[in-house]
């Protein structure tokens, strides 16, 4: 099982949420994706997204004004 | 079969093209599946080297205010419509070209971004997409 990790630092709508589903399409089933970002909105999109993707939100971490998702595939 | 998301590209303003490519993102990023209908003016902006050379719909004031707000965009770190459109394509978005447009308008194939283009059609394909689509829009 590998982990992929994607940084979203600096980037802003819709690259958080594009950037998420390139990797999630490039992890096999298993796979961690793990998100690095500041845009606010994309910390509650890309949940919603994985929600309608029907895959599962590991944890959200939080620290100041980046956040963290990771995502199972 | 996934939910759909058709869009109408008319306008060939940079602000408006910006507002289906980013909707054509999301869409594909959450799972569903998207069209653009890139027809009249919208169809400009597939020529080659054409994408970013939209006005701003409102207060262009002769390409100043567009400036003024593609520099506004690139400090809040917006990414170009080049990025976009390759993103899109990469998800497996569809982009359709308007063959009408093409004649009246005096356009020919070798004139467009080809590699992009995945059919030149007309308001048949537009409604055999839009009928199964969840979403359509006009921009």
């Amino acid at each position: 099982m590998a982990e992929i990790k994607v940084d979203c630092t600096g980037e802003t709508c819709p690259i958080p949420l594009v950037e998420t589903r390139k990797a999630l399409r490039k992890a096999k089933a298993g796979d961690i994706v793990e998100v690095i970002g500041n845009h606010p909105s994309s910390k509650k999109e890309i949940p919603m997204a994985v929600k309608a993707l029907g895959l599962k939100i590991i944890d959200i971490k939080e620290k100041g004004s980046v956040w963290k998702i990771r995502i199972r595939r | 079969m996934a939910e759909k998301v058709t869009i109408i590209v008319h306008s060939g303003d940079m602000d408006k093209v910006y507002s289906a490519l980013i909707i054509g993102n999301g869409a594909l990023a959450m799972g569903m599946e998207a069209s653009l209908f890139f027809t009249f003016w919208g169809l400009q902006r597939l020529k080659k080297g054409g994408l970013e050379k939209g006005p701003l719909s409102k207060m262009n004031m002769l390409g100043l205010g567009k400036w003024m707000i593609k520099k506004k965009m690139k400090q809040a770190g917006v990414a170009s419509l080049e990025r976009l459109l390759k993103d899109f394509k990469e998800l497996g978005g569809k982009v359709l070209a308007c063959d009408m447009t093409m004649e009246i308008m005096g356009i020919k194939k070798e004139d467009l971004r080809d590699d992009l283009i995945s059919d030149y059609c007309a308001v048949g394909t537009y409604l055999t997409e839009a009928r199964g689509s969840k979403v359509t829009l006009v921009i």
